[in-house]
């Protein structure tokens, strides 16, 4: 049976390749066709993308402002830790011997947020148990580096300005910049 | 019978720095890898853990600690949680498939001692056929779990909790059960290790044991004796380095990510000492007594030359004194991956003692790239 099917199987090739020569579109007029089936493909995918893109950047975002007052410096008690601000604007407003500074409520190890415990003088975070002095240190947990601080500044009223779009790291030197932490 | 002396035993035993440190000690006479651990682990009667009775006990003991947990006021609340009702059931089905899994083992070597054949062997043909053997079992296994999943979903309401907020996490702030090996790992690496590469190390090393494996004994059959280092080391980082971690991570961890015995009070407010600092800080400011260098490379460099002393340097002197035969039967390829998955599960432990006992929160620190190890 195998040996019959091995005879036949040529002679219908043979035929199939000689007709389909004839009534097949030509070389050129392939490549073009070919051509044009990729363009719109690519065409198809590229819209798409571009839908989804776009579908990543809401119209309107619900979101507090990124730079807000917070009142008058002598609002704020030396050595003390400001927690109002930090479900709104995710800021701690510190107030320590000489300055106000506002601290990112993001902890630098895998950016769960961390508590601020007043009776320890600590910030802790729940998820791995990095600790943070009350100046932003790290010092214990796997946290590698200290809590961000944002700009801050006085704004023409007198009031403290905090200005989120600017954070100020500590291990690249920037808590010498004048601008991350406010004179009192 | 003193219960409370027992539960604050079994609370001080449970700090991971003593239970981790017991598990690791003992773990080779659980599963001898050499000679000398077999002579130990038959001498002390640890093997009966393997038998019948041993098994028995083995579910009695992990019993009566649930029963007594569960009238204690403090495990209770961690024991009765529904998100916790899933280790639960993985403590009593790792010990029953460990158990069952060593059992069959030990009775091979028995019967492979006497010149018989494993147990397996006798099966009829040494086959099953797929249809319907095989996907009958399943089907009816499938069935019976979903029977199972559908009485739970409706027995235990889903620890579903408020809408998330970002201004309060909560304390403690606990992954899923599954991640919490992970969870634990994370406490002593940064996050791109402990969260990428070491997950990375685990699937891709558990893949190519195939390929590393150049033992021709112990296929189709259980056996211990046949391969018993690599069960060793195997079994050290499923049941140490990722189970034990998950029932660290949920039994022994509380607010603020303190460590807590399962019948301690979980005080949001213990304090530990538990200040870290870098090895760059240990040897620039307490050894040499002055400033950390402001070149990055030049401070941590004593952290990059232990790091490639550990994995480059080590695996080649190892290859050349104490595992020279090792390397000799398995060639340079198969003994440089063997030898990279092992020193990098090594790592693990070795940086949780770092922690404990010098306080080091990592041997190469620099923030500035994001790079620490």
């Amino acid at each position: 049976m195998s040996d019959q099917k091995e005879i036949v199987a040529p002679r219908a090739a043979v035929g199939s390749v000689s007709k389909s020569r004839k009534t097949s579109m030509e070389r050129r007029s392939f490549f073009s066709w070919l051509a044009l089936g990729w363009l719109g493909f690519a065409a198809a995918t590229g819209g798409f993308f571009t839908v989804i893109i776009r579908y990543l950047f809401p119209n309107v975002l619900f979101e507090p402002p990124q730079s807000f007052k917070i009142g008058f410096p002598e609002d704020f008690a030396p050595n003390s830790v400001d927690i109002r601000y930090k479900k709104e604007f995710n800021a701690w407003i510190v107030r320590d011997d000489e300055s106000i500074f506002a601290l990112s409520t993001v902890c630098t190890h895998l950016g769960c947020t961390p508590n601020w415990l007043a009776t320890d003088n600590k910030f802790k975070c729940p998820c791995h148990g990095s600790g943070f002095r009350m100046t932003g240190i790290h010092f214990e947990g796997p946290a590698p580096r200290p809590l961000e601080r944002f700009k801050i500044g006085l704004a023409n009223d007198g009031q403290v300005l905090v200005d989120k779009t600017k954070s100020y790291k500590w291990e690249k030197g920037e808590w010498e910049n004048k601008d991350s932490f406010l004179k009192v | 019978m003193n219960l409370v002396a027992i539960k604050s035993a079994i609370d001080a035993l449970s700090a991971p720095t003593i239970s981790f440190t017991i598990l690791t000690v003992i773990f080779p006479f659980i599963f001898p890898p050499s000679d000398w651990f077999e002579k130990i682990h038959r001498k002390t009667g640890l093997w009966r853990m393997w038998t019948k009775p041993g098994g028995v006990i083995g579910m009695i003991l992990i019993t009566a600690f649930f029963v007594i947990g569960y009238f204690d006021p403090y495990f209770n609340k961690t024991l009765t949680k529904a998100d916790n009702f899933p280790i639960v059931l993985m403590i009593y089905s790792m010990w029953f498939y460990i158990w069952l899994g060593m059992f069959k083992a030990y009775r091979n070597d028995i019967r492979i001692e006497q010149g018989l054949k494993p147990e397996e062997y006798n099966d009829p043909d040494d086959k099953v056929l797929v249809w319907p053997d095989l996907v009958y079992i399943e089907f009816i296994c499938l069935i019976l779990f979903q029977v199972f999943l559908i009485v739970w979903s409706i027995l235990v309401a889903a620890p579903i909790e408020e809408p998330a907020n970002p201004a309060a996490t909560p304390n403690p702030s606990k992954a899923p059960w599954y991640f919490l090996g992970l969870q634990e790992m994370l406490v002593y690496y940064d996050p791109w290790i402990a969260g990428v590469l070491l997950p990375t190390f685990i699937i891709v090393g558990l893949m190519a044991i195939p390929y590393m494996d150049i033992n021709k004994k112990g296929d189709g059959y259980y056996s211990f004796k046949e391969r018993r280092v690599g069960m060793f080391i195997f079994m050290y980082g499923w049941v140490v380095l990722w189970l034990f971690l998950i029932i660290i991570g949920t039994f022994f961890r509380g607010p603020n990510w303190n460590f807590f015995g399962p019948f301690e009070y979980w005080d949001t407010h213990k304090v530990e000492a538990l200040t870290n600092v870098n090895l760059s800080e240990i040897l620039w400011v307490k050894w040499l007594n002055q400033g950390l260098p402001s070149n990055i490379l030049i401070r941590e460099g004593l952290g990059f030359v232990i790091t490639g002393l550990y994995l480059f340097v080590l695996p080649v002197i190892l290859a050349k004194t104490y595992l020279k035969d090792m390397y000799a039967a398995y060639g340079p390829t198969r003994f440089v991956s063997l030898m990279t998955f092992g020193l990098v599960m090594l790592a693990l432990p070795i940086k949780m003692y770092l922690r404990w006992i010098f306080n080091l929160q990592y041997i190469i620190a620099i923030p500035e790239w994001f790079f620490n190890i």
